[in-house]
């Protein structure tokens, strides 16, 4: 395995920042991971002598398990820091509780924040690499490359290819850091859903806007369903669960507007449903679900390898 | 008997539309005399040569925030006038939101009493124009108004009541009272620290769309309209609000209103990456907005420029964006962002300058803002070209938020007088 540089910086923030040598960079180092994570023995020492800190505050369990197994796999030491077990809630400020996890001397802190920018915030106050699991409504990266792998193992090439974003868009940092990513590797993204649940100036990322599931998924390669939050579901922002259901939740009847052979993904966790109907999410001829998942652990990996490489060697970053 | 003549000065009185060369006589804290026949002569104590530099009456600032009474760590009166005298104010008309609020007599006494004993600079108390700022019931306006205040506000709130909004506005017409607004409806920028728009997509921050101003900036000129009464928006920041009032006061309606100087100067794009000392409310808005107010100010539409200062301590602000305080420092900025709109030739020195002294001191009904003889000798020397670059560190605020660090400007006041007494020399 090589061991040159992939990333230009020592922080791995957002997709909206990163070049597509940076992207196919880290999906080409994935698939070796992905390679690794199927044999008997999925231990390496990459990360030997590393520390890893997953700083959640924002309760998670596949993301967070996701970054905890790659770093193992990888060597680390790995540490979990969930917010109901932190002082944050006793009124310590964010940035005084990453100092504190900073002065242990972690090599990379995972951070997931419900406020947009957290992870810059902490990016810019810390001596160590950090990553964002995921910052209010603004960036999820490695769920963006993931997504981009699970495409890309499909035989799917990204020119071309017709992606079609379906639901909360307006809150979703998952769909941000795909659209930036889909848009930078060459594909076309559509985003569908109702106004209430765009938002505004959309069409100005380079987006077609569809208001309904049959123009939206017409021709499409790739569906990619959005999680929408239960409190949003009441009439907040849809009427009701069912309205949504019928006319935005993914079925077969829905799937049949888009190209034959076309593949579902969601980033879970799902509601059945609500965005997705059971029979497709089960679907294992058109669900990539399962295989999101897997792919998480062997981005993540990619990852953090990644970031390890810009480490001063035997120590972290220069102060 | 002390006295002090000012030589070899420009002189701009915007209140009389001088702008000539000449001197200033002061005799025991007012103006004696001022004009041309005074360039180079005048006996008094104390010679000042200005040196061809601008002499101009001393600034009013027209929406100040400080902590006092209650958080004094973020600024006092008498740290926030120490900031003023820096920046050539000479009066800051001071918000009633602290804690307590500032809604009932005796704390518009203690306003007075506490700004006499330590500000170098006047300060005149707005009073609270509901109780506890909770835009429910009405204050004493004319018991406090008696006590001293100048105008009656809730400071950066939006009354949601419009009946309660219609009496106050009533009550107060029956005083010949003046209402400050302040236009954002609360519930469409409920959570917002944004404008909503392209930019703020990207960063993923909650936004607001700019029309939640103009909508109450509309609903309030209908009240206006109903009651008569004196009402000015203490600052507006879209093109749609400009459209509004200027279409308000071509009727004939008592409408004032004025900009910050971050919204002549600064875009949403300013916010960068999450820079929290960009976050004030209303937010910054689209450059098409910006380039409205900087229209607004030239077309006369924006009557006057204030600094909206509004300290705030380090620990509210190093936090992620949505959840930082709001405001940015501004009193020592005022004077360098209004004289950008005279290097870019978009308005004259003495129409910039009337919007920052005659025009608050006509809409505020305060004592100075002109050299008119027998005024109080409020003055500022201003060098309108001196070149300098913004250095928080280097700021008299308690607080050092500034939204404009490291940038470079044209143009400060070089000394500041207070009723005669020099309060501030560079």
């Amino acid at each position: 395995m090589t061991s040159a540089p992939i990333l230009s910086t020592s922080h791995l923030l957002g997709i909206e920042h990163l070049s597509v040598a940076e992207i196919t960079g880290l999906l080409d180092l994935a698939e070796t991971y992905a390679v690794l994570n199927r044999a008997q023995n999925k231990k390496t020492d990459v990360l030997k002598g590393r520390t890893l800190i997953n700083m959640f505050f924002e309760s998670s369990t596949r993301t967070q398990s996701s970054f905890e197994l790659a770093g193992k796999r990888l060597g680390a030491d790995v540490m979990n820091m969930s917010v109901k077990t932190s002082s944050v809630s006793k009124g310590e400020t964010l940035i005084d509780t990453a100092t504190t996890l900073n002065a242990m001397r972690p090599d990379i802190l995972v951070v997931r924040h419900q406020d947009s920018g957290a992870a810059e915030l902490l990016a810019r106050k810390l001596d160590c690499c950090v990553v964002n699991a995921g910052d209010g409504s603004h960036e999820h990266p490695t769920q963006a490359l993931l997504d981009a792998l699970t495409i890309r193992r499909r035989g799917r090439a990204f020119e071309g290819l017709i992606v079609a974003i379906c639901g909360d868009v307006a809150h979703s940092r998952v769909a941000r850091s795909n659209i930036h990513l889909l848009l930078k590797m060459g594909a076309r993204v559509r985003l569908v859903a109702p106004r209430t649940l765009l938002p505004a100036d959309a069409d100005r990322f380079g987006c077609e806007i569809h208001h309904d599931m049959k123009s939206g998924l017409a021709g499409a390669d790739i569906v990619m369903m959005l999680r929408l939050q239960l409190e949003r579901m009441s009439g907040a922002f849809v009427p009701s669960t069912r309205e949504y259901f019928h006319f935005y939740g993914l079925d077969h009847k829905k799937l049949a507007y888009a190209k034959p052979g076309a593949l579902v993904m969601h980033p879970g966790p799902m509601n059945r449903g609500v965005e997705i109907d059971s029979a497709v999410a089960d679907d294992i001829e058109v669900s990539l679900i399962q295989e999101q998942v897997e792919m998480g652990v062997a981005i993540r990996m990619a990852v953090l390898d990644a970031l390890a490489r810009g480490l001063a060697s035997g120590g972290r970053n220069a102060p | 008997m002390s006295s002090i003549a000012f030589r070899n000065a420009r002189l701009i009185d915007p209140a009389s539309g001088l702008d000539a060369k000449g001197g200033l006589l002061v005799e025991d804290g007012t103006i004696k005399d001022a004009g041309p026949h005074l360039a180079g002569s005048g006996e008094a104590a104390e010679i000042v040569d200005c040196k061809g530099l601008v002499l101009a009456p001393g600034l009013i600032d027209a929406r100040v925030f400080t902590g006092e009474p209650g958080t004094e760590y973020r600024e006092t009166l008498a740290s926030a006038s120490q900031a003023a005298a820096a920046g050539g104010v000479t009066t800051m008309v001071v918000m009633p939101n602290t804690d307590p609020v500032i809604d009932e007599p005796s704390l518009v006494d203690f306003i007075k009493r506490r700004a006499g004993a330590t500000a170098v600079v006047n300060v005149a108390p707005m009073a609270a124009l509901t109780k506890g700022l909770r835009g429910e019931t009405m204050t004493e306006i004319g018991l406090l108004q008696e006590a001293g205040a100048v105008a009656f506000t809730d400071g950066d709130r939006t009354i949601a009541n419009a009946r309660v909004l219609r009496r106050a506005l009533a009550y107060a017409n029956s005083f010949s009272a003046l209402i400050v607004g302040h236009a954002e409806d609360p519930d469409l920028s409920d959570g917002a620290s944004a404008t909503e728009g392209e930019f703020a997509m990207r960063l993923g921050l909650p936004a607001a769309p700019s029309a939640a101003e103009a909508i109450i900036v509309e609903r309030d000129i209908r009240l206006v309209e109903m009651t008569g009464a004196r009402y000015h928006f203490g600052q507006i920041s879209t093109r749609a609000s400009l459209d509004i009032i200027a279409d308000a006061k071509q009727r004939g309606l008592p409408v004032t209103c004025g900009v910050s100087a971050h919204h002549l100067a600064l875009n949403e794009l300013d916010v960068g990456s999450y820079y929290t000392f960009r976050k004030v409310k209303p937010p910054l808005r689209s450059e098409a907005d910006r380039a409205a107010m900087v229209e607004g100010v030239a077309s006369g539409i924006i009557d006057i420029i204030v600094s909206s200062h509004d300290p705030q301590g380090a620990d509210t602000k190093r936090q992620p964006y949505a959840a930082a305080a709001f405001g940015a420092v501004g009193l020592e900025t005022l004077l360098p962002v209004a004289l950008g709109l005279v290097h870019d030739g978009r308005a004259t020195l003495s129409h910039v300058l009337a919007t920052l002294t005659t025009m608050p001191a006509k809409i505020f009904g305060l004592a100075g803002g002109t050299l008119a003889k027998g005024t109080p000798a409020d003055l500022v020397l201003i060098d309108p070209d001196a070149p300098f670059t913004v250095n928080a560190d280097a700021l008299s605020s308690l607080a050092r938020n500034t939204p404009f660090e490291g940038r470079n400007f044209h143009g400060r006041a070089v000394a500041t007088y207070v009723g005669g007494v020099r309060v501030f020399e560079r």
